[in-house]
């Protein structure tokens, strides 16, 4: 399953949204619930049903399935299932019960409908860089669509009702995914990172609420939900998305005036590395991505487009792995079989 | 085989760091404490957690009566205890909103700094959506009328919501 998207890389990491030195994706998620039926923990499987099929229904007569494909969750197998993680299109937490859910995943992956996670829905749109607006109206439209079709559980007073009060009012959760080596080569990571939390955002690793940082990728989101709206919480995201990358811009250009040499060298050293090297572990090969991505970026390595660079992050990771070499890995058959493919990857492009 | 800590040889090595010496590899392994002392850490560490993780303590917080095994708060819609949704931070249904609006409102303007929505409303077009539409739009105004301090207008507004809201009932 899924073998049509194994080798392309995902529409968001195409590094041609505004930007794209810095930022390399933006999602807009709107959590929905459907009036009059249990939320997804607490109903039981008819119930569970009965909402797939209203939202099934939907999709149907708005025309979405026509661009896109739903996925049942008891047809996707383990490796898909994380394989789809790796892409962000679903939650780890949607992963974790097997039954009665399922997936809309867009043709081109811009959108993708989780069903019955926590939620009835969830719906997502991504963007390559900083594009969080442009994933906003994607999003609105499709809610609209679906809206027409579904009473959504909604008062004047709490918004739109979700399981979890965290999410109630827009149910908006936007995000930038950020790549910021300068920040913290330059030990300013931290204050940054407290100033952003201080202005009521949640900073997260690359694959979302408690992973770790991997590749110096950082995801920023808003974390109230109620109170302010659409317009405004899309506002604040992106104001801060643009000081965060003014300060990386600073932190790069320090860099560059203080240490020219040595970063040159760093750079060049973690593309030598990525180029030759016979074994590669998931997280020494992130990192010295992110230094080659940080050499794209200042036109260190001009040679490579950005887009090779952001495609790699995610073939290395372990379903996409598994899946392109299509066998069962051990760890270290995997950090082999990784090493390779970031050589083949890189191999046409010659060394100046 | 779990691995202790180079450094103290007393706790697990949880950190496992790869460096280039001298064109060797070495692995070092730590534990969260000495990798500190070390200067290695996790720029995430001290970010707090997401809302949704401790969101529990803070519905026990905002209503511990609510934890008594004699307080029957239950939701008419879906039969969630209170004491269920103090335990895991979930409601079961959106009945449970109005069920256990009083301790949920306080709880809403805790985490979000407000309690009531002001983004959009649901493209729905049903009868249902109407007197919905119909009464936000007036709480709108009311909100604008407050703020320019037109208190004549406001006090007009809040009689037409109340009528709008008899009616429902």
């Amino acid at each position: 399953m899924f073998e049509q998207y194994v080798e392309k890389p995902a529409r968001w990491l195409e590094a041609d949204g505004a930007e794209a030195a810095v930022v390399v994706s933006s999602r807009v998620r709107l959590a929905r619930n459907i009036a009059g039926h249990q939320y997804p923990d607490r109903a039981d499987s008819d119930v569970h049903c009965r909402v797939k099929e209203f939202i099934q229904e939907a999709l149907n007569s708005s025309g979405l399935l026509d661009e896109g494909t739903l996925y049942e969750s008891e047809t996707v197998s383990e490796l898909d299932r994380s394989f789809l993680i790796e892409r962000h299109l679903v939650s780890p937490e949607f992963m974790r019960a097997k039954t009665n859910r399922a997936i809309y995943i867009s043709k081109d992956e811009s959108v993708s409908i989780m069903i019955n996670e926590e939620d009835h829905l969830r719906i997502q749109s991504f963007r390559s860089g900083l594009e969080i607006k442009s994933a906003m109206e994607n999003a609105e439209k499709i809610d609209s669509e679906l809206g027409e079709k579904l009473e959504y559980d909604y008062t004047n007073d709490f918004g739109f009702l979700t399981s979890c009060p965290t999410n109630i009012g827009t149910g908006l959760r936007a995000s930038a995914l950020i790549h910021l080596p300068g920040l913290v080569l330059t030990n300013e990571i931290d204050a940054v990172i407290s100033q952003i939390t201080k202005l009521g955002l949640a900073v997260r690793g690359f694959y979302g609420e408690g992973t770790d940082v991997l590749g110096n990728l950082f995801q920023i989101s808003n974390q109230t939900t109620l109170g302010r709206n659409e317009e405004d919480i899309i506002g604040s995201l992106e104001e801060v998305s643009r000081q965060l990358i003014g300060h990386e811009d600073n932190a790069r250009t320090t860099l560059i005036r203080d240490a020219g040499e040595e970063i040159k060298d760093k750079i060049w050293r973690a593309y030598g590395i990525l180029k030759h090297a016979r074994v590669l572990s998931s997280d020494e090969a992130m990192n010295l991505l992110s230094a080659v991505r940080l050499g794209v970026a200042m036109g260190i390595l001009d040679m490579l487009p950005m887009r090779l660079v952001n495609e790699i992050m995610l073939l290395i990771q372990p379903a996409h792995l598994q899946k392109l070499i299509n066998e069962q890995l051990s760890p270290s058959e995997r950090d082999s079989k990784r090493a390779k493919l970031v050589r083949h990857k890189f191999a046409d492009r010659t060394l100046e | 085989m779990k691995k202790l800590c180079e450094d103290c040889n007393e706790r697990e090595a949880v950190i496992h760091l790869t460096q280039i010496i001298d064109n060797k590899k070495k692995v070092l392994n730590l534990c969260s404490r000495c990798a500190e002392k070390r200067g290695f850490h996790n720029p995430l560490k001290n970010v707090p957690f997401p809302l949704g993780d401790f969101l529990a303590s803070m519905v026990v917080k905002a209503y511990p009566e609510g934890l008594d095994e004699d307080v029957q708060l239950t939701c008419s819609g879906c039969g969630l205890k209170f004491r269920e949704f103090a335990q895991t931070g979930r409601v079961g249904c959106g009945k449970c909103y109005e069920a256990f609006r009083d301790q949920i409102d306080d709880l809403l303007r805790k985490v979000h700094g407000s309690n009531r929505h002001t983004g959009k409303l649901p493209s729905g077009s049903s009868e249902k959506m109407e007197p919905l539409k119909k009464q936000r739009r007036l709480q709108d105004e009311l909100r604008q009328a407050v703020e320019t301090e037109d208190f004549e207008h406001a006090a007009e507004i809040r009689d037409r919501i109340k009528e709008l809201t008899a009616d429902e009932h």
